[in-house]
């Protein structure tokens, strides 16, 4: 256990990301803060929490005793307040510059001198975020992936003006929970949404090229490369219009004609095809063919 | 179904040895053209050439119907690594859907897993992973992470079996130069534009 670290907040905790953070810092042994406006949220992310850990000592994972503690160590609340014993606070709200700004601001005046604020932000500037608090310093990017409780990987971004110490303690943190961070520049979307989303946007514009249809496409790249899943079945999974927005974060930054949000994409969402989530995208979930076959 | 090769030279798809290059006949429908000229010949179910970097339009014309049984096909390799078990057919506005068909089916039943495309530049595979490569080069050569967190990054993060550095440098810097060279030629967008690490590698000879 962290000497630093004893007591983590959850920003958000009410969403799946949030939820997911919570659930690693808690299974890790640490006191978590699950903090969200809103309180339906938290009541089902507590549900979710208490279905997850259960599955854990049905598989044999842990025992009933140790989910009994962990969930014990997961503590609600709507009120911001709640966070002022937080040594780390993981802001995993929406991926807005503003609405992560004002949060920061506001844990500004709760938190106590020595918290470390983490943002899980998967396309936004970690400095330009710590720009919302007073103490820039000791803002740490922290992107986990999705589903968090699931996934080993975060990516750690020191923004312009993080301290070695901080960023260190930080890491430290992660590593005790199991985690698998890995160190990138506060560049937009890290190396993960860099090299990903670009990727899949070339995918769509091959579709729009008529170079093949979306099967052909997926089938190439998970046959010859060796991925679990292609491009298009990915971008269905994620949501094509949530595709659209990680293109428009990235475009006005970067100025990459790859990150551009291509065309069919736009005509997908317009008409309402936004993939797994509304039964069809590149595939139609209800008759499992292909789009435009 | 049984074919015939034609073949000169080594064939990138099928290296000496391979098992498909044994389960030739003597006669067939099909005709499978290794690094041997094109001949247009319509008692053929399919007349197959094997591509590497060029349109399939390089060795017949597009607009040709006498070539409407002419089908394009690579099996991916990434680099010098070992041939993967996919094979990109490559059709033309002539080629018929049943010439098509008779390839798909024929590389099936030895057992590859085929997709269908277009004559375009880098087909489906070297179109959509090399500019990956490239941004991927560009990043370290930028400092955005180390070659080793890129990596565990996307096998992590994405479940790859390998990572965009690791993979373009064991297929080699030097073929990535090659690749992104053609289809910086063929699109003129600065994303296939080799980076300086396989400019250099290139220089230096390295394959």
């Amino acid at each position: 256990m962290s000497a630093a670290i004893k007591t983590v907040g959850v920003c958000g905790a009410g969403g799946t990301m949030g939820a997911g953070i919570a659930i690693v810092a808690a299974r890790a042994g640490f006191d978590v803060i699950c903090y969200d406006t809103a309180d339906a949220a938290l009541v089902k992310a507590v549900d979710q929490s208490r279905a997850f850990f259960g599955k854990s000592v049905e598989r044999g994972k842990m025992s009933a005793a140790e989910r009994d503690a962990v969930m014990a160590r997961l503590k609600h609340s709507t009120d911001i307040g709640a966070l002022a014993a937080c040594d780390l606070v993981i802001e995993a709200v929406f991926e807005e510059l503003s609405v992560k700004r004002k949060l920061l601001g506001a844990l500004d005046a709760v938190c106590p001198e020595h918290t470390i604020f983490g943002s899980n932000t998967s396309t936004l500037s970690i400095t330009e975020i710590a720009a919302g608090c007073k103490r820039p310093d000791r803002v740490v990017g922290m992107h986990f992936c999705l589903p968090a409780q699931l996934m080993k990987l975060v990516e750690m971004s020191p923004g312009l003006l993080t301290s070695d110490t901080v960023f260190k303690a930080a890491w430290d943190w992660t590593v005790q929970c199991g985690q698998k961070p890995v160190k990138t520049q506060d560049k937009p979307g890290f190396i993960l949404n860099a090299l990903l989303v670009p990727f899949n946007n070339d995918a769509i514009r091959a579709i729009e090229a008529g170079v093949a249809d979306a099967a052909s496409i997926d089938t190439a790249i998970k046959t010859g490369l060796g991925y679990k899943m292609g491009p298009l079945e990915l971008i269905d999974l994620i949501g094509l219009d949530t595709q659209i927005r990680l293109s428009e974060a990235f475009y006005p930054v970067t100025l990459d004609p790859r990150a551009a949000c291509p065309p069919l994409l736009r005509r997908m969402v317009a008409a309402g095809l936004l993939g797994r989530k509304s039964g069809r995208g590149f595939y139609d979930y209800a008759g499992n063919t292909m789009f435009g076959a | 179904m049984s074919y015939v090769i034609k073949q000169q030279g080594e064939s990138r798809s099928f290296p000496p040895g391979d098992a498909f290059l044994a389960g030739a006949a003597a006669r067939a429908d099909i005709v499978v053209h290794l690094g041997t000229p094109v001949a247009a010949d319509s008692s053929k179910k399919a007349v197959l050439v094997e591509l590497d970097s060029e349109y399939l339009a390089d060795h017949v014309a597009d607009d040709d119907a006498a070539h409407a049984n002419v089908v394009g096909f690579a099996r991916f390799r990434n680099g010098t690594d070992a041939p993967s078990p996919l094979v990109e057919l490559v059709r033309m506005r002539v080629t018929s859907a049943a010439a098509v068909a008779s390839a798909k089916a024929m590389f099936e039943s030895a057992g590859f897993t085929v997709v269908v495309c277009d004559d375009q530049a880098g087909r489906i595979l070297d179109r959509l992973i090399r500019p990956k490569y490239n941004a991927a080069l560009r990043f370290l050569d930028e400092g955005l992470a180390t070659a080793a967190d890129m990596d565990t990054t996307c096998k992590l993060g994405l479940g790859y079996p390998d990572g965009p550095i690791e993979r373009v440098i064991r297929g080699g810097l030097g073929h990535h130069c090659d690749v992104t060279e053609t289809l910086f030629r063929s699109y003129g967008t600065p994303a296939y534009a080799p980076p300086r690490m396989a400019l250099a590698a290139k220089r230096r000879g390295e394959i």
